[in-house]
């Protein structure tokens, strides 16, 4: 079992628990869930807030994160039938990503369009992470819409990778895994439309898993690109995302693409400890040229240590993977452009009137929208808008649909190969703040291994697979999977954690820096 | 600035008109098309709506299966085909009736495609109409312009949005370009609105009520010289909303483009608006082929899947069709031929049917509907069922009549009271003091009166020439101020003179 401190409970041990130990912790009273919430809001206090600070949050939920976990252990407390019934990630606390709607709270996109708009109702996801009694210990920043990187598109400024407070988080999820990672969070909410979870927990050395599309319900993820985003768990475990994912995943009648099967036991794959016989294919096609020689290294280590543990190695190849970003670039921004038409300045958030007149609603909502997108979203929503107008759509949105059903049948003939297929999760470790920002197209390309899965549907889990050579920075190890087949990455994902944990000494995360040295630490929290 | 026409028939002999119709339907469905939100007409504003309606972030469609269900049967009541697998599209514009500024439609791939109607005309003659499909889409909300002119969006002040109607189902038909109709073209017209309407009524899967918008009409309309194959450029005249609008608008738009034709001008290919006013169009909206609405696939929605057996089963709850249901109506209720098709003609049927489904006999609502409502509605220049008038008021004004309390022409005076807004018959005659005179008293007294005054006629019906009493009854009617129930004043006379009636 994963540790990355002793048992100890004391409020900066406790931090270091997973959300599997604090689950036992907490079942066996040995600390409340209270004691386990404040531990957490303390720690944002001290790292997250402040001009060095990590901001990874946009907003912290102190007052009803407490009143859950009170109520939590008040239950507890009680015993009986209620205290069996309780769920068992019950008062274990979550961060949620901003783009996922939540009642009670502001939930702002990471734009300043959505200045002031509260949500009427809560996403499904957040349902279900209200009625296992999770606390809520906030809002995570990102990208403004999912639409970036490196969460330096924020419109409320970047998240600091807690591994090096000049560096990016990746991104669009920056926040969530940045909170997982300087340890403000145990588990944290992310969705991936491109690689917005994996890249992230590759570049923070955390765990991130984007299920199977229709695995978990969409409804209340504000939409970027309806076919390819995808709600997911973010960890320090491949475990406790198997514990998350089995709280969000299944069913859900108010999102019609969401899968109609019945949730595999994903934890229990998490707890098989065994791939001997199977087959973990190479994509030929995703690492090598391009990838840093400390990611290759890293991942050949992998590919090393899946071989000891009994797995056969087969290459396969996906050529059309190589199509795979250029198609994404147009069926992403095509959707999203239609997706953030209803920020009009109409009906809520906010409204910007021109200067001069005449005030037409046109007037206002052009206004709006220039007021209230920042470039990257303008860019997207340009782009999307060309590809789908008329006499390009055939070129533009029609082409990239086809090369979509060729990413599929590379997945499918790869898959006839291999049981679990194995990749860097990005072709570099974090780069610095400010570096990329000028050059969307650079910025683009860290999302080339992460962006097929997308395209295909099928689900893909980041870990980390220990520190690059050249700048000692995490590298991520990517698992991808055919569709419904989740399982197998818990399955092979914790197999490899547990061979990378013991070739490493421990966890990869354990040798991040300690933050509360480098955080100039203004105190509190936004 | 008003357009110059032709007449009708000048337009008629220099050109033929090529018509095609767009027919908004929506369904009476519980739910919304794509939330669970009510659908519901006529509620406080912005009541009927939740997240989904309104568009807010996060939100995602759920198909109603009624809707899906509902489309089919209008698919199949219009002889269409259904399809096996079909999606929906976006079509993306911006504007404030749109909470998403796109509206989720099907495009290329309709759920119903490929049918036709058969439409009789007047003199009996049938017109088939092809339908090209029939597809799902949403309806908007309701924009009300404040201020500025004319209730439009320019010029407003400010308006008001109502999204009670955001979402509400509804079915677009389209028609095929409708060749061949030459003058009978705005007839065609009504007739062809009617019989939608009529469809969708008897399949239960619309209120089909115009007045309320449940049915909308957009007409095309244009002209070609006579023997041209190639069609002329059209206009589009939207939301005409009742059927005589539906005619006239097409006879205006073809006395228009006439006009323009004539003057060596190409017509504008634009949509048009209808006024009911002065029963003419005004330029809207310039619309070209190459508006892009930048379609593209409904993401968040999987295809609608049809199966053969769902659609069988669909089919075997249809009701009968029109022309047999007609032939049904017109054997139950004993009417001729000729008065058959007055009652269709004058639109009038299901209101008689709903008249008898009331309780009174075939008789007697033919009587009502086309003796006085028939006519009334004429010169209000509106659908005889849109006039306002009740069936259960028919029923209620026959009782009376039947009764005894009032006569036939203190009837007539009633329903314009009920027109008029006056209230219930029952108490329309107590406000207007209409009450037949029934105590016998008075009655005898101008009997007397009225004998004594004709002495020789009194005789001649004492000889037997009862026919000869028209005069006394007349007499006692005119002194009684036409209060009387002449049946009784009859009775009593005869009575009187020791006559059998």
């Amino acid at each position: 079992m994963t540790e990355f401190n002793t048992t100890g409970t004391s409020a900066s041990e406790l931090i270091r628990n997973s959300a599997a130990q604090l689950a036992e912790k907490l079942a066996a009273r040995e600390v409340s869930a209270v004691e386990v919430t404040q531990a957490h809001l303390d720690r944002i206090a001290a790292v997250d807030g402040g001009d060095r600070g990590v901001h990874a949050f946009l907003h912290v939920n102190t007052e009803e994160a407490l009143a859950v976990a009170a109520e939590v252990d008040t239950i507890r407390a009680a015993g009986g039938a209620a205290a069996e019934e309780l769920h068992a990630l019950a008062g274990v606390p979550i961060a949620v990503k901003d783009l996922i709607v939540t009642i009670g709270q502001p939930t702002t996109a990471g734009s300043k369009i959505l200045e002031g708009w509260r949500s009427p109702y809560d996403a499904t996801v957040v349902k279900k992470l209200r009625a296992a009694k999770m606390p809520i210990l906030g809002k995570t920043n990102l990208d403004e819409f999912a639409m970036g990187s490196s969460t330096e598109h924020s419109a409320f400024g970047p998240t600091r990778n807690p591994w090096d407070l000049d560096r990016i988080p990746g991104g669009s999820g920056g926040g969530s895994a940045a909170a997982v990672a300087a340890f403000e969070a145990p588990l944290a909410l992310g969705t991936d439309t491109g690689g917005s979870i994996r890249q992230p927990g590759a570049v923070t050395g955390t765990v991130g898993v984007k299920p199977t599309y229709g695995g978990v319900s969409r409804y209340g993820a504000i939409a970027m690109a309806s076919s390819l985003d995808q709600i997911g768990p973010v960890s320090r475990t491949v475990l406790d995302s198997a514990l998350l994912h089995q709280v969000i995943g299944g069913h859900d009648p108010f999102d019609s693409t969401s899968l109609p099967d019945p949730l595999a036991d994903l934890v229990a794959a998490a707890r098989i400890g065994n791939i001997e016989g199977m087959k973990i294919g190479i994509i030929k096609e995703l690492h090598g040229e391009g990838y840093q020689a400390g990611v290759e290294n890293r991942f050949n280590e992998s590919l090393e240590l899946l071989k000891q543990a009994g797995a056969e190695i087969v290459e396969v190849s996906c050529p059309n993977f190589k199509y795979a970003l250029g198609a994404y670039y147009l069926i992403m921004p095509s959707e999203a452009s239609s997706n953030l038409a209803k920020f009009d300045g109409v009906r809520y958030g906010l409204r910007v009137l021109p200067e001069d007149a005449p005030m037409t609603i046109e007037r206002v909502m052009g206004a709006t929208r220039a007021a209230g997108f920042g470039d990257e979203v303008k860019r997207r929503i340009i782009l999307g808008t060309y590809a789908l107008s008329a006499g390009y759509y055939d070129a533009y949105y029609g082409s990239a649909q086809k090369v979509r059903t060729l990413i599929q049948r590379d997945f499918e003939a790869a898959f006839a190969k291999a049981d679990v297929l194995v990749s860097p999760t990005a072709p570099t470790t974090a780069f610095k703040l400010g570096e990329k920002l000028d050059d969307p197209l650079a910025m683009y390309l860290n999302d080339v291994a992460t962006i097929p899965a997308n395209m295909a549907g099928v689900p893909g889990l980041s870990l980390p697979g220990g520190l690059a050579d050249e700048d000692g920075l995490p590298v991520g190890i990517q698992l991808l999977a055919p569709a419904r087949e989740d399982a197998r990455l818990y399955r092979v994902g914790a197999v490899l954690e547990s061979l990378l944990e013991a070739k490493w000494g421990g966890p990869i995360l354990a040798s991040a820096p300690s933050l509360t040295e480098l955080v100039t630490s203004h105190g509190g929290s936004r | 600035m008003s357009d110059a026409i032709l007449t009708f028939d000048e337009a008629m002999e220099k050109y033929d008109p090529v018509l095609g119709f767009e027919v908004h339907v929506e369904l009476n469905t519980k739910t919304k098309m794509f939330s669970s939100a009510p659908n519901v007409f006529g509620d406080e504003p912005n009541t009927n709506v939740n997240e989904v309606d309104l568009g807010m972030p996060g939100v995602l469609p759920v198909l109603n299966k009624t809707a899906v269900e509902s489309s089919i049967k209008i698919g199949l009541a219009l002889n269409c085909k259904i399809a096996e697998n079909c999606r929906f599209a976006r079509k993306n514009y911006f504007y404030p009736d749109t909470p998403k500024n796109f509206q989720t439609s099907q495009y290329d791939e309709p759920i119903a495609y490929d049918g036709y109607l058969d439409i009789e005309l007047s003199d009996g003659t049938v017109f088939r109409v092809e339908i090209e499909r029939a597809h799902m889409e949403e309806d908007a909300g309701k924009l009300t312009h404040m201020g500025g002119s004319a209730g439009r969006i320019q010029g407003a002040d400010y308006s008001l949005v109502d999204y009670n109607r955001a979402g509400v189902p509804l079915v677009e038909i389209v028609t095929k370009p409708i060749q061949g109709a030459g003058s009978r073209a705005p007839e065609l017209a009504k007739a062809y609105v009617a019989a939608v309407r009529e469809i969708v009524k008897n399949l239960g899967v619309s209120d089909a009520r115009m007045e309320r918008g449940n049915v909308r009409c957009d007409a095309n309309v244009s002209l070609r010289p006579h023997g041209r194959e190639r069609f002329g450029i059209r206009s589009e005249t939207k939301n005409v909303n009742s059927l005589r609008a539906v005619e006239h608008a097409v006879r205006y738009e073809i006395q228009r483009h006439a006009a323009v034709l004539d003057s060596g001008e190409p017509v504008v290919q634009e949509t048009r608006h209808w006024h009911e006013d002065t029963r003419t169009t005004t330029s809207g909206r310039a619309k070209s082929d190459a508006d892009d609405y930048r379609y593209f696939p409904e993401p968040d929605l999987v295809p609608v899947v049809a199966s053969r057996e769902w659609v069988e089963e669909l089919r075997a709850t249809l009701p009968e069709p029109p022309a047999e249901r007609r032939k049904r109506l017109q054997s139950d209720w004993g009417y001729s031929d000729l008065e058959f098709r007055d009652v269709v003609n004058a639109g009038v049927m299901d209101e008689i049917e709903e008249t008898i489904a009331a309780g009174a006999t075939a008789s007697v609502a033919r009587k009502w509907w086309m003796g006085e409502i028939v006519g009334r509605a004429k010169n209000a220049d509106v659908d005889p069922g849109q006039l306002g008038v009740a069936p259960a008021t028919i029923v209620e004004l026959n009782k009376m009549v039947e009764d005894g309390k009032i006569n036939n022409k203190m009837a007539t005076e009633v329903l314009d009271g009920v027109l008029a807004g006056e209230g219930t018959p029952a108490e329309i005659v107590e406000k207007r003091g209409l009450a037949v005179v029934s105590d016998d008293g008075p009655l005898l007294e101008a009997i007397d009166a009225a004998l004594a005054a004709q002495p020789d006629v009194a005789n001649k019906i004492r000889g037997g020439k009862v026919q000869a009493i028209g005069a006394i009854v007349g007499g006692v009617m005119k002194a009684t101020r036409g209060q009387a129930d002449a049946g009784r004043v009859r009775e009593l006379i005869l009575e009187k003179l020791g006559v059998e009636g």
